[in-house]
């Protein structure tokens, strides 16, 4: 049940959204982020709703996958939506006791729902086609100008990816204790709010010994294998940009361009 | 004897409708009989801990049934936490899901959870203690302070304070050293001859699951491969090695002897028992 959220879960396959390095899907995101940002008209959304249908497809990554990927936030983008609807200012659509839609309000919560529904797509297409070794490699060499004013990015790299890391083993280490402390008639799922919490007790009280446990191991095997931290390492796969790359830049920019000059 | 766990048909699915889709267990059926002690083997991702799962209703069946006494556990859903009071299913490398801040209370926290009264938690905690070799000195200390193998013994005992009547252990002495496994399998023995409690040992021993057990499952790409007596089922050994499990090394001895032309009954499974064959193939003087 635990092992069914997805948390940025990365699809494996071999398609050019896959192949793409890590750095320029990165900047694709951002520059979508951007041109959603800066969106006006309905034919922008129009055109980046587009894009990321084909950028889908390219992928191979199916609808449902992307729209469960939504289930988290609807909450937060149903708020948006009535907020705006109602509070809006400007020439009145509808009224009916207190409330009043405006012309306006409408125009604005389309806008922010499609703005929110397409950016956490799009960062889902990123983190579906990019696993996440690859995308704190691509994060660190994205970053290490910043090692200039002697920001520690390695470290916070490597960090990341030990976070990522160990996201899915501590999923499956909490189901495996959640199973035993049933077994032994724990209840999860009845009683109040105070009931269920001291109810994550049994759960939570091994799950943080074996989270420290398996930091200690781990440490100990980083530094039984010489590890002392980014200085003089080198990489097994260096990043290098193809001529896919620069493709798919230049038309991500064209469209940020564009997005911004239709304003 | 009568049966007081059938499995009837059994499938699972994990991730049913993804691509990761995978049936751990298909169209298994399964008896466990009242006060056996029954030996469950199998590889690696034979369907072992999958199919126990379900024995106390952690896992719902994707098709078939568990019957409990004759009723499928899962035709009251609400009720299921009662059968996990009756089937008492200890994890593998169970000493992680220990928590509480002394022996006792963790011992007590099944008891507990079944309502039971604090006299009587007293009571089944001292038993439980005493069941699985723990002396009265270690219940007030903190369960963090114990050796493994401790540890281990305080996590069967959580589960054996609930008596239940079936106890159920998935490979009880995996990371053991050989004294602490025989130690462990010692005090099961005898917690089955005591209460004469159904007891079923999951395991991919074979020595250790000859030596226990009064019946032995063989499970093999998530089916019953065989079942019967240890001796009916290392009878069979050429098939057991076919699927990619181990016979007792005992029976492998005699075995490799029947081949090279000796009159040895090919399932003896224990040193006494090829011992005395051997002996009385002397005394016959049929011998080579």
């Amino acid at each position: 049940m635990l092992k069914d959220i997805t948390l940025g879960q990365y699809f494996p396959g071999d398609t050019p959204a896959h192949r793409l390095d890590p750095r320029t899907k990165l900047l694709l995101t951002l520059l979508y982020i951007v041109a959603l940002f800066s969106a006006k008209s309905v034919w922008a959304y129009l055109a980046l709703a587009l894009t990321l249908i084909v950028s889908a497809r390219i992928a191979r990554v199916s609808a449902k996958a992307l729209l469960r990927g939504l289930r988290p936030v609807l909450i937060i983008i149903a708020f948006t939506a009535v907020l705006n609807l109602f509070y809006t200012p400007g020439r009145t659509l509808w009224e009916f006791w207190r409330l009043r839609i405006t012309y306006e309000g409408a125009r604005t919560a389309a806008a922010m729902m499609s703005r929110i529904t397409l950016l956490i797509m799009g960062t889902f297409l990123l983190t579906y086609t990019t696993s996440p070794i690859q995308l704190t490699d691509g994060l660190e060499s994205l970053l290490s100008p910043l090692k200039k004013l002697r920001l520690p990015v390695h470290e916070l790299a490597m960090m990341m990816s030990i976070a990522l890391r160990f996201i899915p083993t501590l999923i499956e280490e909490t189901d495996k204790i959640m199973s035993a402390q049933k077994a032994r008639g724990a209840d999860f799922e009845s009683g109040g709010l105070i009931r269920r919490a001291k109810a994550l007790i049994p759960l939570l009280v091994p799950l943080f010994v074996s989270a420290f446990r398996r930091a200690d191991e781990l440490a100990t095997a980083m530094e039984c294998r010489c590890y002392h931290g980014g200085e003089g390492r080198t990489k097994l796969h260096v990043l290098r940009f193809a001529a896919r790359d620069y493709l798919a830049l230049a038309l991500f920019l064209l469209l940020t361009a564009g997005s911004i000059l239709l304003r | 004897m009568e049966d007081i766990i059938r499995v009837e048909d059994l499938t699972h699915t994990y991730s049913a409708g993804t691509p990761f889709c995978r049936n751990a267990v298909e169209h298994m059926d399964l008896s466990i009989r009242r006060g056996e002690f029954l030996g469950v083997i199998g590889h690696t991702g034979s369907g072992k801990s999958t199919l126990i799962q379900h024995l106390n209703g952690l896992l719902k069946p994707t098709e078939g049934r568990i019957l409990l006494d004759g009723k499928d556990i899962w035709a009251e859903p609400k009720q299921i936490r009662s059968v996990r009071f009756r089937v008492g299913l200890v994890f593998q490398y169970p000493e992680y899901q220990l928590f509480e801040e002394t022996v006792y209370k963790d011992i007590a926290f099944g008891p507990t959870n079944m309502g039971l009264s604090r006299a009587e938690v007293d009571a089944r905690v001292r038993a439980a203690a005493r069941f699985a070799g723990l002396s009265e000195a270690l219940l007030d200390k903190s369960p963090f302070a114990l050796s493994g193998g401790q540890k281990r013994r305080v996590a069967i005992a959580g589960v054996i304070a609930m008596e239940p009547e079936v106890l159920v252990l998935d490979e009880p002495t995996a990371g053991l050293d050989p004294q602490g496994r025989e130690e462990l399998l010692a005090h099961i023995r005898a917690y089955h001859k005591e209460r004469g409690n159904t007891v079923v040992l999951v395991s991919h021993s074979m020595e250790e699951i000859a030596r226990n057990v009064d019946r032995i499952v063989v499970l093999a790409h998530a089916r019953v491969l065989m079942e019967g007596t240890p001796r009916a089922v290392f009878a069979r050994g050429a098939e057991l090695m076919q699927a990619g499990l181990d016979v007792p090394q005992v029976t492998r001895v005699a075995m490799a002897l029947r081949d090279r032309g000796l009159a040895i009954d090919p399932a003896v499974y224990t040193v006494e028992e090829l011992a005395a064959a051997l002996l009385a193939l002397r005394k016959g003087g049929a011998a080579c």
